[in-house]
């Protein structure tokens, strides 16, 4: 026997490699992002199921007869018993395509707008995660690395948006800006778009993001690597950008889900409060709003968004806390105020 | 007027100081118990100076009197002005510019303290001194109320309201004739109150009264508490009747759907806020017979501003009225039975109402159907094709569903229409402020008094537009010299023929109307559920339901 050393090439699996696989296999974190999917695309599908039902989600009907088993029935059912006082929404036929989940009080097609709905929702929610995501980062990163009185200003920055309660802040910026909008020098932002709640709840979560990421910053500011870059010399910026921001990826990767989570809520809420999404453009908050005056008769004018609600935000922070398990096991990265 | 004041008076003193004997058995047989009613909140300031909430004013009815009062009557009979304090109703001077009352004697506050002269007096002149809301409007025809608006603290208004302590007279001299002065004294604004009444906004402080009630408890968050005025002793079932119940007790906070609840149950006798549409179909079909319907004085109205694109333009003014569906509107509503098709400003049975509806399918007098085709076409000529249009509603679900209807119908007829619901507590004056630039909007106008006015004068006027004020109740910021002309004739000869004037204020109307500075939706009615054991429910048509001319027991 020969007493040549075999190298057993072995193939290492790089960082993301091993996210992935152990991602994959935590089924309750597959089985929410299945689902996720399923709800973004079927939102997605709005446009698509509005054209196929023959709906117009946006405008009144108030009037419509529609065929249900063979048999007209109108949209808005007048009382005909007692005083005949007050008209009721038809209620769910159970028809894909055909008031599947009823009408609202304006006779429209409710499952119709709860896909719209959703796609404002999901989008709002998404875009204000990015916003978010840049100009907490961006603040993260400046405010630890740079420190001194940078740090100082940004911090104290922060903690006066962080020393409002976050519905409360959310709610005074809508309300300044829901009948004037946003005119800053070039930038102009009507007051019946949807950039106005991204916006809004970008900003209320800028230090949600930003506070984790300047510690994270603190601590690698002083690690041996950004040491040895400082001394040869390297730019801060490059520093910033090659050494400081690839050991935060993770940890923003972490953030997105759970951020879309309570972007959702918030935007929600604030649609619930008509400060929002704008009618007749729907939100599952202004779907909720619209169900409230039904919540006797048609109860699930209401419920059928919120049900969406609390499903979304309980599939995406299943799937976070599955993907945080995965990019870093030990990571503690929580958001909220710890 | 002097004939036709002395007419009043007569009926007044035959009508008045005994009891009908129906309503003195009634009275021993029902009398006592506690009557409970509920409202999602309270109606503001106890003040009745200052209050100028339905709501408040609805529960100020067996508490405060005037000199003069609306009658205590079912119906139209409500909108008939009686003499209340004052032992008949005035006399009036030949030019109709002097008013001198007679003051009853032996009528106390419920303190304790006799009404006299000087409260009347300083009564007078605390409508100022607390910056009334309507003391500019209402009462600024009264001689001395200019230095009064001017410098509020030291008002007297001298030469104004001159009180004769032996006499017992007060005389209030007017700048210049007012028919509808009677009225303006007889709300709630012009409350007789102890002289010692401090001149300031008593908020949750109740002040003595001389009506069969009294305040006992006040806490904006929790209730009210309403008891017996014990110095009561009543002197004019017409002006100011006696009671049934022992106690009204009106509680805050509840919601619309429990107070509906409560009511089925039995827990409450009566609701102030709108029954919730979704309940209408149940409570109409099981509770019918605890269900009161009644006409309003009142107009939901689409206010569009005549001095911005598009509706600077008759035509693209034109094309929404007859875009806009009268009868979906009502279906929004509750349906017929709580409201009607409207097309014109003075609500039906008002005086100087004469049907009119020239934006509709058929034109005439009433309301037949939208006509899309002439309103597209009205859009096309007037070239404003394709604008913005923003409408701003009250965040409440009727007002919501109503701005909701209304884009769909500018996004039919060729606008870009957006819809956008702010709070209830600032949208009034927010529509009014034309730095806010609104285009269209939805808000509702309910009669003062039963006068044309109320209506033409205050919404459409030139005075009663106010650049950059919130203040500016008109809010379509129409303005028509040769209208305000006519509205000032009419003023004038309603001091001495009422009848003549409102002819005129009916052909102040059609002009109006036919400018669709504003589109009539739809005029309302009130609808009332009160519990079982609730009985003798009397509806007035100037201040409703008369909460205390019903018993419990």
């Amino acid at each position: 026997m020969s007493n040549e050393v075999v190298a057993v090439q072995r193939r290492t699996r790089g960082p993301w490699a091993l996210a992935f696989v152990r991602l994959k296999r935590n089924r309750a974190a597959m089985a929410s992002l299945a689902v996720f999917l399923f709800i973004v695309l079927s939102c997605l599908s709005a446009p698509l199921y509005a054209r196929w039902a023959g709906v117009d989600p946006f405008t009144s009907t108030l009037d419509a007869v529609i065929m249900v088993n063979g048999v007209e029935v109108p949209v808005m059912e007048a009382s005909t018993e007692g005083l005949g006082l007050g008209y009721t929404p038809i209620g769910p036929t159970w028809e894909l395509g055909n008031y599947f989940l009823g009408a609202d009080g304006q006779g429209r097609d409710v499952m119709a707008r709860l896909l719209y709905g959703g796609l404002n929702s999901l989008m709002i929610a998404a875009a204000a995660t990015v916003f978010t995501l840049i100009v907490g980062t961006t603040t993260g990163l400046v405010a630890g690395y740079f420190g001194g009185v940078t740090d100082t200003v940004l911090s104290r920055l922060l903690d006066i948006l962080w020393a409002f309660p976050i519905y409360l802040l959310a709610i005074s910026l809508s309300i300044v800006t829901i009948t004037a909008g946003i005119s800053i020098g070039p930038i102009l932002i009507e007051s019946g778009s949807l950039w106005l709640p991204v916006i809004i709840i970008g900003i209320v979560y800028v230090p949600y993001v930003a506070r984790p990421i300047r510690g994270q910053v603190l601590s690698l500011r002083n690690s041996e690597f950004v040491l040895a870059a400082v001394n040869l010399g390297v730019p801060g910026w490059r520093i910033l950008l090659r050494d400081i921001q690839p050991n935060i990826t993770t940890t923003l990767i972490v953030f997105v889900p759970l951020m879309m989570a309570l972007n959702m809520l918030t935007e929600s809420a604030l649609s619930f409060l008509s400060i929002g999404v704008q009618p007749p453009a729907a939100s599952w908050g202004t779907i909720i709003q619209d169900g409230q005056s039904l919540l006797y008769t048609r109860p699930l004018v209401a419920l059928a968004p919120g049900i969406a609600i609390a499903l979304s935000v309980m599939v995406l922070n299943v799937f976070g806390d599955g993907l945080r398990d995965a990019l870093d096991p030990r990571s503690k990265v929580q958001l909220g105020r710890t | 007027m002097k004939k036709l004041l002395l007419a009043a008076s007569a009926v007044a003193l035959m009508a008045g100081t005994w009891l009908a004997p129906a309503q003195a058995e009634y009275l021993q047989e029902h009398r006592g118990g506690t009557m409970r009613l509920l409202a999602r909140s309270a109606a503001g300031t106890l003040d009745p100076h200052i209050n100028y909430t339905s709501q408040g004013w609805q529960m100020y009815q067996p508490i405060y009197d005037g000199l003069v009062t609306f009658r205590k009557a079912e119906g139209m009979d409500g909108f008939t002005v009686v003499a209340d304090l004052a032992e008949a109703m005035p006399e009036v001077s030949e030019d109709g510019k002097t008013f001198t009352f007679k003051l009853r004697k032996g009528i106390k506050f419920s303190n304790g303290q006799e009404v006299g002269v000087k409260d009347v007096v300083s009564s007078f002149q605390r409508i100022f001194k607390v910056s009334g809301p309507t003391s500019g409007t209402f009462y600024a025809g009264i001689v001395g109320a200019d230095k009064c608006l001017a410098d509020t603290k030291s008002c007297t208004l001298e030469g104004g309201v001159v009180g004769d302590e032996a006499a017992g007279t007060i005389t209030i001299n007017l700048t210049k004739p007012d028919a509808e002065f009677l009225y303006k004294i007889a709300l709630p604004h012009a409350a007789i109150l102890p002289a010692d009444t401090p001149a300031e906004d008593m908020g949750s402080v109740p002040i003595p009264s001389t009506g069969p009630y009294m305040i006992s408890a006040f806490d904006p968050n929790k209730g009210m508490t309403v008891s017996r005025n014990p110095h009561f002793k009543q002197w004019s079932e017409d002006a100011q009747p006696d009671g049934y119940p022992d106690i009204v007790q009106y509680d805050f906070g509840l919601s619309e759907e429990a107070a509906v609840t409560a009511i089925q149950n039995g827990e409450a006798d009566w609701m102030f806020d709108a029954l919730p549409s979704d309940r209408l179909a149940e409570v109409g079909t099981k509770y019918k017979d605890q269900l009161h319907i009644a006409p309003l004085s009142a107009w939901w109205y689409a206010p569009l501003n005549t001095r911005l694109a598009p509706f600077d333009n008759l035509k693209a003014r034109q094309a929404v009225a007859y875009a806009v569906d009268r009868n979906t509107l009502v279906k929004l509503f509750g349906g017929k039975v709580l409201a009607s098709p409207v097309c014109q400003i003075l609500p039906p049975d008002f005086p100087g109402h004469v049907d009119y509806c020239p934006y509709t399918k058929d034109p005439g007098a009433t309301w037949s159907a939208p006509d899309l085709e002439r309103a597209r076409q009205l859009v096309e000529e007037s070239g404003t094709k394709g604008q913005e249009v923003t409408i701003i509603v009250e965040d409440t679900s009727v007002s919501r569903a109503i701005g909701v209807y209304l884009q769909s119908v500018l996004t039919s007829i060729g606008y870009v229409a957006d819809v956008k619901p702010i709070s209830s507590n600032i949208q009034f004056t927010y529509i009014q402020n034309t730095n806010n630039k609104v285009q269209m909007s939805v808000s509702q106008w309910y009669k003062d008094y039963p006068a044309a006015s109320n209506f033409l004068n205050i919404l459409f006027s030139c005075a009663s537009f106010r650049e950059g004020s919130d203040a500016s109740i008109n809010i379509s910021g129409f303005c028509d010299k040769d209208i305000d002309a006519k509205m000032q004739k009419a003023l004038d000869l309603g001091v001495t023929d009422q009848a003549a004037a409102d002819a005129i204020w009916a052909e102040i109307d059609r002009a109006i109307t036919d400018q669709a500075a504003a589109i009539g939706l739809f005029t309302p009615k009130r609808l009332d559920f009160v519990s079982k054991r609730l009985g003798n429910f009397k509806f007035n048509r100037q201040f409703d339901w008369m909460i205390t001319q019903s018993w419990v027991q």
